[in-house]
């Protein structure tokens, strides 16, 4: 198993993918030594898992090549990249959870047709991995009754039943407690010793540091740097991850920021597994000012999103708004909010901003269908609502400017322009805004940042998420860091500089403060 | 009294046997998490072309053969439809029915000239009674006797073969590989696929088994519980296995048990029509005919325990990740 | 993103009735295989249905079922539910137009029977889907397998109310006694005698009128109401539905009322306009049928008149077709009506990913 004949375990050559018109992957070039573990950090969206996805068989690329050990190989599905030596931990645990931890193990390595057999082989060979590397598991456990760290461990097994040379793990600490983390680390290490090859992809620049030999940085589907770890610090892979981006303009004055409007309090919230996303988020939003909310995606900000605009109810905690207290007792739901003027242009408008199915005026009038305006007794009042959308589509600048076109058939920025047209027209008095530019073209951009502004200038609070920190620069007035579902640092937009925000965004920022990973 | 029982009792097992094939059928498709509301059309299919080749061939196991055949068909279309096309799996297994209630008649018409119906079946295009040894001899013995002679012989082999076929789909479904991968696929398709499985595959040999055992329940109805074809023989029993496969929390030994019971109601339906009970008066059929269901509609509420089904069921696999 | 660029004839234009093609293809064959010409039998069929006032007639009246059964399923899966127990449905809901007439028809004119005995059988049927649509918005039990259930319990609680309650005395069959004819819907061609025309006798009724006005009633619910907008909502995109602030529990409930309502409303062409008494298995297969119908009708009021008027031609045509040739049965109709389903329901995509590939293609080309 560690007999190593290549100096390079996995190798690759101009790996390339596009999908549709996103080039996810530009002529990837990497080398991973053999027994070492290997660092990928990145921002999101910067194509770390696309790539790894090809090196498991889920993609195939467009170009490039694969080697393993100096062979050059071709992986067209995951049986192929188990076949080479391949294993693969996903950032969501691909088991079947009312199974074994034995049960998961064997599948598709199941030794027979008959179980019984394999799963008695399986059972001592489980035994031994396990002493070998102290994993420490229950081999007859369900799945669904581990801790996510023991799952991750099951995880980690069925790789190296099937005999992987190669681990690859994808954001494994995302949903580990510190100890668990640490567990972890020290499994890798040992698995290290042994002869596995680990490649780590994590946006989390302690642990990069803390157990990598080697770390390259991918940075908008490139790879951009590659480092001895030993020879590089935090602030140059914090700089090379971020890159230097050409600073966006925003005219804006200074902010004049009022009395508080919006204030919350301790606000939890856990996810569908039982995972706590969101841990005592406090904050405080004024009239007048843009708050933004920094971190790389899935550090809590859309529960932060969903919890404020009354999507999802809150686990504990409290909001102040509009002379009203929210409480998990006393939720109220996102028709209540919008009624309490409280507007919310969500992240991902096809999930949830728009009815792509619809036409633009009947999704230009999304969350406000009830309202008086666009209804009589019984019916709609269809021509209120076209002729509100016509003016709002010359206002904003839509194109093309049809009401009738079906939401699908405009193109991001125009989709986008509909959404924050809809939520800013009813004259909120705060917008919470998520990713207002996401996969909106350059000039529609400008034009949605002076709008933001605009209505910060009106006197409006508005709370800002946003995964571009130069966005989040660029509007910002004060600046809040989100990290594993707490707050962990807030900074003036004057104080605040791409480093500084982006090791606190990997929470390698001040030793001793905020959440440890 | 006993003698009473046993009668009901023997008529149970003769009324839950095509429930119990046709729910095994359906805990194979539903376990690789294709719904399939479409075992009432398998079976009729199967009862069909059953009765239509053994009264052709005059051979029972020549009928059960074309059974299968036709049933199996219906089942990789629907496993076209919904493994290869993705399409919604209740539209297709409506389509199913639909399909063989009218073509069942349509060809019975043609081919045999009776109004839809086969011509009856006698002698070796029958299933018939297997009677075990000494049975007759025993039968006077006090309890036993009646037991073994009135209650366990006297079966055709059909009734047999769909007790025997509840400990092998116990084995197949948790002791074996192919198992281990039914089971897997409807309830996480993504670990199966990670593992280097073909999802389809699997879901493929599940439908087929399905239909497999769709055909023996058809076969059964057709050509051992009674001596041909008629319209509409199924009478609803693929929705009942149906019923007792969930009621039975799509788990083996406990869909017998819903089968056995469902099928008791039956039988006592039957026995109790017209009679009046001491204190209770006339009980009406239809109140326990109705049993079966209302309590597998309690059981889906969540009013007596919990029915949860495999995690991917009716689900389509879609491998693109986001 | 692809399908922005298909053009809109292609996917609701094309692609269906290359799956209907398909379907009748396919049904064709089954003709072939069983010795008959398809075209002669075709022939027959649309004479049957089409050639003579009183075919119209029945296929109008059957349509009328089917207009009602396919609104039925169809408003449901407008709001993403699947409403298989249109048929128990349609049965109580003509339980509860039986019983107003019943109680009502030697006391009340026909003017206030009629209003009484419509709003009675929606909401029977109402009522019917009420328990479905309650289990899966508020205890999550899949309402597909609840309301076949549903769909059986209908049928043995209407046993035992026509045998135990119900039957008429002296009659050995389980049917009530015949109505006062104070309580029956007019029929069409007694309404259109005054007026010098002969439409041939046939059992088409009032219930035609009420069918359409469902029709009008649906078009205008579900795209020209708050309530239309919540239920398109909640079947296109429910996380959107609760970014919007709407009640997907609430919605399922009430859109099921509709349906259930709805579907309820066979009663009436069957008790009321036909039949004239309380009897077993009048719904013959509406509800089912309804699914087609909204399938190939495209959950559209008028695809759903004019699919139920092809299905209802089916039938009255499928009668003729075996009265003339009799080697055929009427339940070949029933063949075609599962392949529609077949073709247009669980295989939709067959064709819509080579098409729409094509169709990008040459776009892009």
């Amino acid at each position: 198993m560690t007999q190593q004949t290549h100096p390079y375990s996995i190798e690759l050559e101009g790996i390339s993918k596009r999908f549709g018109t996103v080039q996810a992957n530009k002529n990837i070039d990497l080398q991973v030594p053999a027994g070492t573990i290997h660092g990928i950090i990145g921002e999101n969206g910067a194509g770390k898992s696309t790539l790894m996805s090809i090196i498991y068989g889920f993609y195939e690329a467009d170009s490039g090549s694969i080697s393993i050990d100096g062979q050059q190989v071709s992986i067209r599905n995951s049986q192929d990249a188990i076949n080479v030596g391949i294993g693969m931990v996903h950032q969501h645990f691909m088991l079947v959870e009312n199974f074994s931890v034995l049960e998961n193990v064997i599948l598709g390595a199941e030794g027979g047709a008959v179980l019984k057999q394999g799963m008695d082989a399986a059972r001592e060979e489980l035994k031994r991995l396990e002493q070998e590397y102290s994993l420490d598991i229950d081999v007859d456990a369900i799945v669904e009754d581990l801790p996510v760290g023991l799952q991750q461990r099951v995880e980690i097994l069925k790789a190296l039943y099937r005999g992987a040379k190669i681990l690859i793990l994808d954001e494994p600490t995302g949903v580990l407690t510190p100890q668990e983390a640490d567990h972890l680390f020290r499994i890798l290490k040992s698995l290290k010793e042994q002869g596995v090859t680990v490649i780590l992809i994590t946006h989390k620049l302690r642990e990069i540091l803390a157990s990598t030999d080697n770390v390259s940085v991918m940075r908008q589907g490139e790879m951009v740097a590659h480092r001895e770890t030993s020879k590089t610090d935090k602030e140059e892979l914090a700089e090379l991850m971020v890159g230097k981006k050409v600073r966006l303009k925003v005219n804006k004055d200074e902010a004049k920021p009022e009395q508080t409007v919006l204030s919350a309090k301790d606000l939890s919230f856990f996810d569908g597994q039982g995972v706590e996303r969101l841990k005592k988020v406090s904050l405080d939003l004024k009239a007048g000012e843009i708050l933004g909310i920094a971190g790389v995606s899935g550090n809590g900000q859309s529960e932060l999103l969903n919890v404020l605009s009354g999507i999802t109810p809150m686990a504990s905690g409290e909001i102040q708004f509009a002379g009203q207290t929210i409480t998990a007792n006393a939720p109220k739901n996102a028709a209540q909010m919008r009624d309490l003027k409280m507007a919310h242009v969500p992240e991902d408008r096809h999930k949830m901003g728009l009815v792509t199915g619809f036409e633009a005026y009947e999704a230009a009038v999304l969350g406000y269908h009830d309202s008086e305006a666009y209804n009589g007794s019984v019916l709609m009042k269809r021509s209120a609502m076209l002729e509100e959308c016509n003016e709002r589509m010359a206002a904003w600048d839509v194109r093309p400017p049809n009401p009738h076109l079906k939401t699908a058939n405009f193109s991001g920025g125009n989709q986008q322009k509909i959404v924050i047209a809809r939520e800013v027209e009813q004259n909120p008095n705060v917008l919470l805004i998520g990713q207002p530019t996401r996969g909106v073209d350059i000039g529609a951009i400008e034009n949605i940042h002076e709008q933001i502004v605009k209505l910060r200038d009106a006197g409006k609070a508005i709370l800002l998420v946003s995964v571009e920190l130069d966005e989040i620069m660029a509007l910002s007035d004060r600046i809040i860091v989100m990290f594993d579902g707490a707050v962990v640092g807030e900074v003036s937009a004057n104080e605040a500089d791409e480093r500084t925000l982006g090791l606190m965004m990997a929470n390698a920022w001040n030793e001793g403060q905020g959440a440890q990973a | 009294m006993f003698e009473t029982l046993i009668l009901i009792l023997d008529a149970t097992l003769r009324v839950s046997t095509p429930l119990i094939l046709a729910a095994l059928a359906g805990l194979f498709s539903e376990r690789s998490g294709i719904v399939d509301i479409g075992l009432e059309g398998k079976m009729l299919a199967g009862a069909f072309a059953a009765a239509a080749a053994a009264a052709v061939f005059g051979s029972a196991w020549i009928g059960l053969l074309f059974a299968i055949a036709a049933s199996v068909s219906l089942a990789l279309i629907h496993g076209f439809a919904c493994i290869t096309h993705r399409g919604d799996h209740i539209v297709s297994g409506v389509a199913i029915n639909t399909i063989v209630a009218g073509l069942t008649v349509t060809l019975g018409l043609d081919w045999f000239d009776q109004g839809g119906q086969t011509p009856s079946l006698t002698g070796d295009a029958r299933f018939t009674p297997i009677t075990f040894p000494f049975a007759d001899q025993l039968a006077d013995v006090p309890v036993i006797g009646l037991i073994y002679s009135e209650l366990l012989s006297g079966h055709n082999i059909l009734v047999y073969l769909a007790f025997a076929m509840v400990p092998l789909t116990y084995w197949i479904v948790f002791k074996t590989r192919f198992g281990l991968r039914l089971r897997a696929v409807g309830e996480n398709p993504h670990a199966v696929d990670t593992a280097g499985i073909s999802v389809a595959l699997v879901r493929y040999r599940a439908v087929i088994i399905c239909g497999i055992l769709c055909g023996l329940a058809g076969a059964y109805l057709s050509t051992a519980h009674n001596a041909g074809f008629l319209k509409d023989m199924s009478a609803g029993k693929g929705y009942m296995a149906l019923a007792a496969l969930i009621f039975g929390k799509w788990r083996p030994i406990p869909v017998l048990c819903a089968c056995l019971l469902f099928g008791f109601l039956d039988a006592l339906a039957v026995r109790l029509q017209g009679v009046s009970l001491p204190g209770i008066g006339e009980v009406p059929v239809q109140a326990i005919e109705v049993l079966p269901y209302v309590l597998t509609v309690l059981l889906l509420a969540g009013f007596i325990g919990k029915a949860v089904g495999p995690k991917a069921i009716g689900k389509p696999y879609v491998k693109e990740r986001a | 993103m692809s399908q922005a660029k298909v053009p809109a004839w292609v996917s609701v234009g094309l692609i269906p009735l290359l799956n209907i093609l398909l379907a009748f293809l396919v049904s064709g064959l089954v003709f072939l295989a069983i010795g008959e010409d398809p075209i002669e039998a075709a022939g027959y069929l649309v004479y049957g249905a089409f050639g003579y006032d009183e075919g119209i007639g029945y296929t109008l009246y059957y349509a009328t079922n089917l207009i009602f059964t396919g609104l039925a399923v169809s408003v449901a899966f407008k709001a993403g539910l699947f409403n298989i127990g249109g048929e128990g449905q349609a049965y109580i809901g003509g339980l509860g137009v039986g019983l107003l007439c019943l109680w009502f028809d030697s006391s009340l004119p026909l003017l206030v029977i009629a209003p009484l005995a419509i709003i009675g059988g929606a909401l029977f049927g109402a009522a019917w889907a009420y328990i479905p649509a309650y289990l899966q918005a508020r205890r999550g039990s899949h309402i597909v397998i609840t309301t076949i259930m549903f769909n059986f319990i209908a049928s043995s609680l209407m046993v035992y109310l026509m045998v135990n309650w119900l039957k008429a005395e002296g009659v050995m069959s389980p049917i009530s006694r015949t109505f006062e004819e104070s309580a029956w819907l007019p029929y069409m061609h007694d309404i259109f005698a005054p007026f010098g025309f002969d439409i041939g006798d046939s059992p088409l009724n009032l219930a035609f009128v009420l069918a359409l006005l469902c029709c009008v009633f649906y078009w205008a619910l579900v795209w020209h109401t708050r309530w239309g907008y919540q239920l398109r909502t909640v079947g296109t995109n429910p996380t959107a539905a609760q970014y919007a602030g709407i009640d997907n529990a609430k919605v399922t409930i009430w859109v099921m009322l509709i349906s259930g309502g709805l579907a309820g409303l066979v009663g009436v062409n069957e008790i009321m306009g036909v039949n004239h008494n309380l009897l077993l298995n009048f719904t013959a297969g509406y509800g089912f049928a309804g699914i087609a119908v909204a399938l190939m009708g495209r959950n559209h009021p008028i695809g759903i008149v004019l699919a139920a008027m092809l299905f209802g031609a089916l039938y009255q045509g499928g009668a003729e077709l075996s009265f003339e040739i009799p080697t055929i049965t009427p339940e070949i109709v029933v063949v075609i009506q599962g392949l529609v389903i077949l073709f247009s329901g669980a295989l939709e995509n067959m064709f819509k990913g080579k098409i729409e590939g094509l169709f990008l293609r040459k776009a892009a080309a």
